[in-house]
């Protein structure tokens, strides 16, 4: 591995105030960022000061709040184009979070899809990427395809060519799984879906948070990710779309905002890109906070967080190699995943697992993590999970590692 | 808490009702699931003249929801049925109301640690709840 300019973790952590004090001065060992990640100082300070000093609605008004507000709103949305490598900022939308993303592209996208179209979804996706096409496809009477995942728990991309037809409209996958912690090899998937003429969509909400991307260069057409991932507010996420799809698709909701102009005799006519896509009072608050959250995530030293992350994921699967009955569900190598480790312990149910490790502070998360047939395909109803931000150190991991075996010796 | 929560006697009936697996010939059952946590739990009661005659379950779930299964297994024999259909409400009530422990029904009190644990108080509910679909 290249050794990449040094990166401080120590300083990291300390722009956490829930980390560096944690609430009731309890200890607090934070390895739930797959979840939801914490927020730094600098997107907390961005949100209060913008509710502050520009708390008012966007684009209408035209007091001086009103247009403080409208640029601070567009200003984030230029940085999450920033973020994203795109040169286009009304290609971003803004939404609730990745499954609103996601349903954004089903319903308006979908409406031009019917019997005979295809859409390939995978086992390994978050129920946000699977659930919206099975409503889809009864809706609209298509069909979906499943692309499997190998034994690692990445995605099978030589079953790609079976699957991908002259009758596929598009490839809905995940960048990154949150519960294997698999990257995506997106190009071969580009390339798939361009031989037949469909589109691809990317749910980037586990890779999203860790580092900028270039969207361009990855040559999907569409890509959503959520914001409190991102070290962001709740209540916010992405859809970046190609502006000639995004431009051609109907809107998906109705209402303020997103109307050229509103007849009741005519009819109705819709606004350009992004606003079609925006209708009523968008979270303008939380908007700000993930424009501020990837600004401080993009002057980031990425390289070396991915070299701290690995060897912390290393950490991780070394005690667990250690632990004769536990099972990692995802790959056991460094190489192509993030540091997202879903493992089961025999006879140890990971909620027991995980209210266990939380006595000594241990933030883990137990269940099927809303992707029930890759449990199903491994045959467990549920995995603990330990993902990780820049933001944890080899504490965590020590932590970790101690609760884990202190809860082998109750409940074995 | 979770020195309390999984505490001895808890951890004990759970493990002890892994070893009672399914009737063999229930005139009543229930499969009932967790969606949050994807926990499935099984209940089946032989009944006749209005009483509980056997039951078992069979229980894909956390320890608290094995305890619970394992409670309802042991004591629902010899109950009448109709004692029976309130109990998952009562045991609701114990949980989120600080309610008392459902009458001839003491060994509720083992799970008092789980109404300080919102989050824990369907693992208990779900066997409870299937002996009343059982029962429906």
């Amino acid at each position: 591995m290249k050794t990449a300019k040094p990166f401080d973790p120590e300083a990291c952590r300390a722009q956490f105030p829930i980390l560096t004090e944690p609430p009731g001065g309890l200890p607090l060992y934070y390895l739930d960022s797959a979840a939801t990640a914490q927020l730094p100082a600098a997107v907390l300070t961005a949100v209060r000061r913008h509710e502050t000093m520009a708390r008012a609605n966007v684009l209408r008004g035209v007091h001086r709040l009103a247009e403080a507000a409208t640029a601070a709103y567009e200003d984030a949305r230029a940085a999450v184009a920033d973020y994203l490598g795109v040169p286009d900022h009304d290609e971003v939308i803004f939404t609730g979070g990745t499954t609103a993303s996601i349903n954004l592209v089903a319903h308006s996208f979908g409406e031009g899809l019917g019997p005979g179209d295809e859409v390939l979804v995978s086992e390994l996706e978050h129920h946000s990427n699977l659930v919206p096409w099975q409503l889809l496809a009864t809706r609209r009477g298509m069909t979906l395809k499943v692309l499997p995942v190998t034994d690692e728990g990445r995605l099978d991309l030589e079953r790609l060519p079976g699957l991908v037809s002259k009758r596929t409209r598009l490839l809905a996958l995940t960048h990154c799984s949150n519960v294997t912690g698999a990257i995506t090899d997106v190009g071969p998937i580009v390339a798939a879906a361009r031989s037949v003429g469909a589109k691809v969509l990317i749910d980037g909400a586990q890779r999203a948070p860790h580092g900028p991307l270039d969207l361009p260069a990855l040559g999907v057409d569409f890509y959503a990710f959520s914001g409190h991932k991102a070290y962001a507010p709740n209540g916010i996420g992405v859809l970046w779309g190609r502006r000639e799809l995004l431009s051609k698709m109907p809107p998906f909701m109705g209402g303020g905002g997103m109307i050229a102009q509103v007849d009741l005799e005519t009819g109705t006519t819709f606004a350009e890109i992004p606003r079609r896509f925006e209708a009523g009072t968008p979270p303008i608050a939380q908007a700000v906070g993930l424009g501020a959250a990837l600004r401080w995530a993009k002057a980031l030293e990425w390289a070396g967080i991915a070299q701290h992350e690995a060897r912390l994921t290393g950490r991780i699967l070394d005690g667990l190699g250690a632990i004769k009955s536990a099972r990692v569900i995802g790959p056991t190598g460094l190489q192509g995943r993030l540091g997202v480790v879903s493992f089961t312990i025999d006879g140890v149910h990971p909620h027991d697992l995980c209210q266990w490790v939380d006595r000594y502070g241990v933030a883990l998360r137990g269940g099927h993590h809303c992707a029930q047939p890759l449990a199903k395909r491994f045959g467990v109803a549920g995995t603990s999970r330990a993902s990780l931000a820049p933001y944890n150190t080899d504490a965590d991991i020590d932590a970790l590692l101690n609760a884990l075996e202190d809860a082998m010796k109750r409940f074995r | 808490m979770s020195d309390e929560l999984y505490h001895e006697k808890l951890v004990e009936r759970a493990q002890a009702g892994r070893a009672r697996g399914r009737l063999e010939q229930p005139d009543r059952t229930a499969t009932l699931d967790n969606p949050l946590c994807g926990d499935r739990v099984t209940i089946d009661l032989k009944t006749a003249g209005g009483k509980v005659l056997a039951a078992g379950h069979r229980t894909r779930g956390c320890l608290l929801c094995e305890a619970a299964a394992a409670l309802i297994v042991e004591q629902a024999p010899g109950s009448s049925t109709v004692s029976l259909i309130g109990l998952s409400d009562a045991v609701r009530d114990f949980l989120q109301k600080d309610g008392p422990a459902p009458s001839g029904w003491d060994a509720v009190e083992e799970f008092a640690p789980v109404r300080k644990v919102k989050s824990r108080q369907d693992c208990v509910l779900l066997p409870f709840r299937a002996l009343a679909q059982a029962l429906r």
